[in-house]
């Protein structure tokens, strides 16, 4: 019987981590992602979970102590924000590298200088390259799924790459709604036991991790490991079906609403798709052909079958939450406008950059872009393809 | 375990680090590395900073390591081993796992005192059980020789090269072991090769300790001592012997100075054979090694009258 | 020796030998060679305990011949030997081309 509560993103996402319950987790606190790991070691505290809590003093080394945590053999979580994730970037490239399946909620928040506390996306955005697999959410059920999730998908023993679960701060970490529990069991028969693979902690075999690589070999290991994140995308479809069976609750490679026939589409992540598709269904009452997508796996990309749902609208709008500065396009427009280059038909696109550090993303915003999007098809015109939205001039 | 180690049973051990490794010829890394994997009766888990010693023992397909090994970046070496040594506890807890295992970090001098040493203060406070080598070899040698805080004042260094208008470092070195004392753990030492059964009887009682250990063991470099090949025990030897580098332990919290030189000697002694103090040896720079001497002095002086206020 | 290729290299490159750096020779880094007079050696063994590269063998606790092919050449052995009645066991020569 699944339970349903009334909880907060990190209150959903730390249950996930009880019921999964890593052998060892290592984290540093962060806002948002704080109340996450408070009420996980709440939990470690009055017994509720077997976890081994190593408790940093940054996230450097929770990254690193989940780093030989888990190449010692064994399940590894963590969790973090904004500077946290932005702290530990040097040993993301390691985990991955290394191929250790550590799992990682990411309450996304803005990037420093202006501090700021609140959401967007610029935190996952900038570990984008990676090589850690990269899942969004939108709401706390599927921030919950989706760490749920995401063990299966890390530990699975042809891939072995670290997942980071991306969930916007505050607006979905903090906020309370309906969260629907696997029971307890569900989720360890779900999840399985931890398989080893080449666990330093096998004293009959010892291994050496970490070596140093030269010119004759550095580039096979990279293109070994590119070809991994090739098979990542059928392993998640594999494992979301296994789960709609647990569960009921479908998921893919990314949502599409009311996109079949569309002749607009806005693409968007997390949060914000929600009070999108709201506007959408408004569009769609008054006879206009709006849809969208939002992207699940974010990271490997799935280029083709993202250009494969797309091509056939007339004009897009890809939503960014984060700007990659340089004159450039926001992180997603790039991918986005990457999917679409191979056909020789395809819509027009645009960009906006909404959001940043906490700023509302209001029903008038998606409302504004739809319009523009109308506009675009009527007359074969872009204006402007990127455009700052929710900015006082 | 204060029993007598005897290089006769000691050269029946398996010897853990393996030939064909590349540290430069005359490096005194790989003995400290030999002494202290064979002082130990318990299997060894390690982990290793970035550094001269990693990249010339685990280098394409070959690695020179007989024991499991990590290493992850150059400032974490202690975070590293505190992550294997928690999923240790983890699994024996659940009963997955059995043996008794002891877990170590090496880590240079830059590794320690310098880039990891947050890494470090974070790992030895969260009370892991884990001991945590500094071998000292006072630069960032791997990198060609560049100024440390663990390297000696007057130095010359390639970030610090003596010229007309700077004679060198012109900093104390870091005194790395008493900040390890300073967190009230269990047990710090210092240890030089030269003295190889203080140095293996250390790392004993340090492995039987539960809890986080810290030892700094001096490490001489020719190409950064600018010296020869094949002085890096002589060196180590006179670094003791003027007290540049004194043998002490302190364990919990009690001071123990573990080899007491017959005579001290001056620490003109340990700078003249290494061409990076050789200008100091010009008259404008007399003043350096006299100051370097009062402060060998005075950490001497320190360290007596610290073992005293225990005796008593 | 023919390099491998991407899909043969170890996941993380992890590996899988432990010691395997014994298939690198670093005896031809020589200059100098250590020569090992056996009648002059009291058998202390501090030589196999100083030598950072392992290069010195030990049969039954005593020590054997200099392992060549990895010996680097330093001279520490030679420096620290104590000899029999103050000669030494050890002397470096020049390594022939």
């Amino acid at each position: 019987m699944p339970k349903i509560v009334a909880a907060t993103g990190n209150e959903g996402v730390a249950n996930a981590l009880r019921q999964v319950t890593p052998d060892v987790c290592a984290a540093y606190p962060i806002t948002p992602q704080t109340e996450l790991m408070q009420r996980f070691s709440s939990f470690v505290s009055n017994g509720q979970v077997q976890t081994e809590l190593v408790l940093v003093e940054s996230e450097h080394s929770a990254m690193s102590a989940c780093v030989g945590a888990s190449a010692a053999g064994g399940r590894v979580a963590t969790a973090t924000s904004s500077q946290g994730l932005a702290l530990m970037w040097e040993i993301l490239y390691i985990a991955s590298g290394l191929r250790l399946p550590i799992v990682m909620p990411v309450v996304n928040r803005s990037l420093s200088a202006p501090l700021n506390i609140h959401c967007d996306h610029s935190d996952a955005m900038g570990a984008r390259d990676s090589g850690w697999i990269q899942i969004w959410s939108e709401n706390a059920q599927e921030a919950y799924d989706n760490t749920i999730q995401a063990f299966r998908i890390a530990e699975h023993l042809d891939i072995r790459l670290p997942v980071m679960i991306c969930y916007d701060g505050f607006i979905i970490g903090h906020s309370i709604s309906r969260i629907e529990y696997l029971e307890d069991g569900e989720v360890q028969n779900f999840v399985g036991e931890f398989r080893q693979v080449n666990p330093l902690l096998d004293i009959e075999h010892p291994l050496s991790y970490g070596p140093l690589i030269l010119p004759d070999y550095y580039m096979e290991y990279r293109k070994a490991q590119d070809e991994v994140a090739s098979k990542v995308s059928k392993i998640v479809l594999d494992v979301a079906d296994e789960f709609k069976k647990l569960s009921g609750r479908k998921y893919g490679l990314f949502e599409t609403y009311r996109l079949d026939d569309a002749d607009i589409g806005i693409v968007i992540l997390n949060s914000a798709a929600g009070t999108t598709k709201d506007v959408i269904d408004e569009f769609r009452d008054r006879g206009i052909k709006a849809g969208l997508l939002k992207p699940r796996l974010y990271r490997p990309f799935p280029y083709v079958e993202m250009g494969e749902a797309l091509k056939y609208l007339k004009a897009i709008c890809v939503l960014d939450r984060s700007d990659a500065f340089g004159g450039s396009f926001g992180q997603m427009f790039l991918d986005i406008s990457t999917s679409l280059y191979p056909y020789d038909k395809k819509p027009l696109l645009i960009n906006k950059i909404y959001g940043l550090g906490g700023r509302d993303y209001l029903p008038e915003h998606a409302e504004h872009v739809l319009n523009e999007l109308i506009e675009i098809t009527r007359s074969g015109k872009v204006k402007a393809y990127k455009e700052y939205i929710g900015v006082r001039e | 375990m204060a029993k007598i180690l005897k290089l006769r049973e000691l050269s029946k051990k398996d010897v853990l680090i393996s030939a064909g490794h590349r540290m430069c010829a005359g490096c005194g890394a790989p003995t400290v590395v030999k002494m202290v994997l064979m002082a130990s009766d318990y299997p060894v888990i390690a982990a290793n900073s970035t550094g001269c010693l990693e990249v010339s023992t685990c280098i394409s397909d070959y690695t020179a390591w007989k024991i499991p090994w990590i290493h992850s970046a150059f400032e974490n070496a202690a975070a590293t081993i505190s992550g294997v040594e928690t999923m240790y506890r983890a699994l024996k807890k659940q009963g997955k796992i059995d043996r008794e295992i002891k877990f170590i970090a090496f880590g240079g001098d830059g590794g320690t005192y310098d880039i990891g040493l947050q890494s470090l203060s974070g790992a030895m406070e969260r009370g892991h059980d884990m001991l945590y080598i500094c071998y000292d070899n006072g630069a960032y040698m791997n990198t060609g020789i560049q100024r440390s805080s663990a390297t000696p004042f007057g130095a010359d260094t390639t970030t610090r090269p003596a010229g007309s208008a700077v004679p060198g470092k012109t900093e104390q070195r870091k005194n790395l072991t008493r900040i390890m004392a300073a967190h009230d753990i269990p047990y710090v030492a210092q240890a030089s090769p030269s003295h190889w059964m203080d140095l293996m009887k250390k790392v004993r009682k340090a492995l039987e300790i539960k809890g986080p250990k810290f030892m700094n063991i001096l490490s001489p470099c020719n190409r950064g001592w600018r010296s020869r090949t094949d002085d890096s025990i002589m060196l180590s030897r006179l670094a003791v012997e003027t007290c540049h580098w004194p043998l002490y332990e302190v364990e919990n919290g009690v001071t123990k100075i573990t080899f007491r030189p017959k005579q001290k000697r001056p620490v003109e002694d340990f700078l003249r054979p290494q061409g990076r103090f050789k200008h100091l040896f010009k008259p404008e720079n007399e003043w350096i090694i006299k100051k370097s001497q009062e402060d060998i002095d005075r950490e001497w002086e320190k360290l007596q009258k610290e073992e005293a206020l225990f005796a008593s | 020796m023919k390099l491998k290729g991407w899909k043969e290299v170890t996941p993380g490159a992890v590996i899988l030998e432990a010691g395997n750096a014994i298939e690198f020779k670093t005896g031809s880094w020589r200059a100098f060679k250590p020569v090992w007079k056996k009648e002059h050696c009291i058998q202390c063994l501090l030589c196999w305990l100083y030598c950072p590269d392992m290069a010195i063998k030990v049969k039954d606790g005593r020590r054997a011949e200099f392992d060549y092919d990895f010996c680097k050449g330093c001279g520490i052995c030679a420096l620290e030997c104590p000899g029999k009645k103050g000669i030494k066991a050890i002397i470096m020569v020049e390594e022939e081309k």
